[in-house]
């Protein structure tokens, strides 16, 4: 409680500020009007994510169905069932193992080239602006944009494969099993890249510039000090972009239903979400849908939580 | 050595830079050839082989003008809430001192990391099944409705701002509402056009929400009745990779329009902030 807070008649001109007795004020905090600020949001928040998280819980435990608007149906608790019908379920294995690809090709890739591009830009002097548009051009484009001209260059006689000419795999990229994900993960690389420079950009301003004399100054090369004062001064980012890589692996949807035609060729290229999408959706089995949503939250969660102990994210 | 050392470095960028934009240009030309060419003499303009063809032909399939009225009234019902919602929200964030507000942070930060893609079920059941909001551009708007990074991004300005200038406004007799409206609002315009930039991005592009929400045609956000276009419509024209390109282009011109008008509004340290809370 601080000595100046604002007497009660001049708080009460607010138009709908009830009049004020001490003893729910005192309660409510030194300025309630927060909370009814807030109430909006809180309120989208319980509607939008609370409701619909316990929902899906509850749901991936019923016999759930889809009904018309108010009709009175019986839908019995299951227990595990719809968890035993995901497990059971090789293409939901598959799904996992695709993220597993996709992990491993985008996680390495965005970290390294985002960071060396990131490092580039903060040293030059000219065309800063330029360079730093033109990369995060794509992260502000829609996916569904992008996806036409990378069909179009990747495509069995597309540019890509010209200009590889003898080196074209066959069958091309994304009709080729061992590579349709990989090139979806290319995709999503080259999509997202911007977003994370700018996020080590911010990073770098942090990095003390006297840390950079010391080092040369004890004699260490430029590839020294990137590795010994740049790649630890950026930690926090680093954990960062893990996360946020991990779950946009996760929610990979809009590329696979596009880019392979609905995760082909032969459930190749499949993410967990567009299982979740065609068993819940189209194939009308919500209950089934939300068990595997529920089982990819807690894989997400689980390899957060790794990310976070073994890269050290205290400072983040 | 320093000297090759800077080249080095504009080497790369320059490399990086291609890799980045190259797309796009190559989105331009091939929406504007009448027979698609992908060999790599293709990649140039050829005055022989140039036709507006390709946007006559999307537009015969899929209504441009309408796609994108209903992706701006998407884009702009989410940009209104966050505005009025999120900018009153960061203000209480930061400012005001009440109980729970340092659990209400919490939770802002919280719901970032949560995927919406993994609401997906639960949010159809409810806003299609339960409320009947299927092809309606309330149900359209409402999962996306305040943009919590704009939250953040919000707070994080009003708590550069100066306590003392609360207090003095305080101590001349302005309520609380009058103190939102006419000290702390004026001073985050920056800040809006920072929020307004980045929520932009997440409706204009949303496919898989709209796409689950609407069948009806008439009311596609145009993202969507692109992707359809691409995935079952496209093979039946004369020059697919032309028409899915025309369209590609109507759908990324108005995002990279204005990311390169207000470019420095879209900054690293905003964007850092923002995540990091």
């Amino acid at each position: 409680m601080t000595t100046v807070s604002a007497p009660p008649s001049a708080a009460a001109t607010g138009p709908d500020e009830t009049p004020p007795s001490r003893r729910p004020r005192r309660w409510l905090g030194e300025n309630p009007l927060g909370l009814l600020l807030s109430a909006p949001y809180l309120l989208f928040i319980g509607l939008v994510f609370a409701y619909p998280i316990v929902f899906s819980v509850w749901m991936s435990f019923q016999d759930y169905f889809f009904a018309a608007p108010g009709a009175e149906v019986d839908r019995p608790f299951v227990g595990f069932d719809n968890y035993i019908a995901v497990i059971q379920d090789p293409a939901v294995w598959r799904s996992f193992g695709n993220v597993g690809i996709f992990l491993l090709i985008n996680v390495p890739l965005t970290v390294g080239l985002s960071l060396l591009l990131a490092t580039a830009l903060d040293k030059v002097v000219h065309a800063r602006t330029f360079f730093r548009v033109s990369y995060y051009v794509p992260y502000v484009t829609a996916s569904v944009a992008v996806v036409a001209v990378w069909l179009f260059l990747f495509s069995t006689g597309g540019l890509v494969n010209q200009i590889l000419g003898p080196l074209a795999p066959e069958p091309s990229w994304l009709v080729n099993s061992a590579l349709a994900m990989p090139t979806i993960a290319l995709f999503v690389t080259w999509k997202g890249l911007g977003f994370y420079i700018l996020l080590y950009l911010a990073a770098l301003q942090n990095v003390g510039k006297e840390l950079y004399e010391a080092a040369s100054v004890d004699g260490a090369g430029a590839v020294r000090r990137f590795f010994t004062v740049t790649v630890p001064g950026v930690r926090p980012a680093t954990v960062l972009v893990f996360l946020l890589a991990t779950i946009t692996g996760a929610n990979l949807f809009t590329e696979p239903y596009l880019l392979t035609g609905g995760g082909g060729p032969n459930g190749a290229s499949t993410s967990p979400v567009l299982l979740m999408y065609q068993r819940g959706i189209e194939q009308g089995n919500p209950d089934v849908a939300s068990a595997l949503g529920v089982i990819l939250i807690i894989f997400v969660l689980i390899i957060a939580w790794l990310q976070y102990r073994f890269l050290g994210g205290r400072e983040s | 050595m320093t000297r090759t050392r800077t080249a080095l470095r504009y080497l790369l960028l320059a490399v990086g830079a291609l890799v980045f934009l190259f797309p796009f240009y190559y989105m331009i030309v091939g929406s504007l050839q009448t027979a698609p060419d992908p060999t790599i003499a293709g990649a140039f303009p050829n005055p022989a082989n140039v036709t507006g063809e390709n946007y006559v032909a999307i537009n015969e399939r899929v209504n441009l003008l309408q796609g994108l009225a209903n992706s701006g009234i998407f884009t702009g019902g989410v940009i209104l809430g966050t505005v009025v919602f999120g900018t009153i929200a960061g203000y209480a964030l930061s400012v005001l001192k009440w109980r729970g507000r340092g659990a209400t942070l919490v939770l802002v930060l919280l719901v970032q990391v949560i995927p919406f893609q993994l609401l997906m079920i639960p949010l159809y059941v409810m806003i299609a099944r339960d409320y009947g909001l299927s092809d309606s551009y309330l149900g359209m708007i409402l999962p996306f409705l305040i943009n919590s990074t704009a939250v953040l991004i919000f707070r994080q300005y009003f708590l550069q701002l100066p306590r003392e200038l609360f207090d003095a406004a305080r101590i001349d007799g302005a309520g609380e509402f009058r103190i939102l409206w006419s000290v702390a609002l004026p001073l985050v315009r920056p800040a809006l056009l920072t929020a307004v930039l980045l929520t932009f991005i997440g409706p204009w592009n949303e496919f898989l929400w709209p796409f689950l929400i609407t069948k009806e045609a008439a009311l596609q956000p145009l993202a969507v009745s692109l992707a359809n276009f691409i995935s079952n419509v496209a093979a039946s024209t004369s020059n697919p990779f032309g028409a899915m390109m025309a369209g590609a282009v109507v759908l990324a011109a108005p995002a990279v329009a204005l990311f390169i008008i207000f470019q420095r509004y879209f900054v690293s340290n905003d964007l850092g902030s923002g995540v990091k809370g």
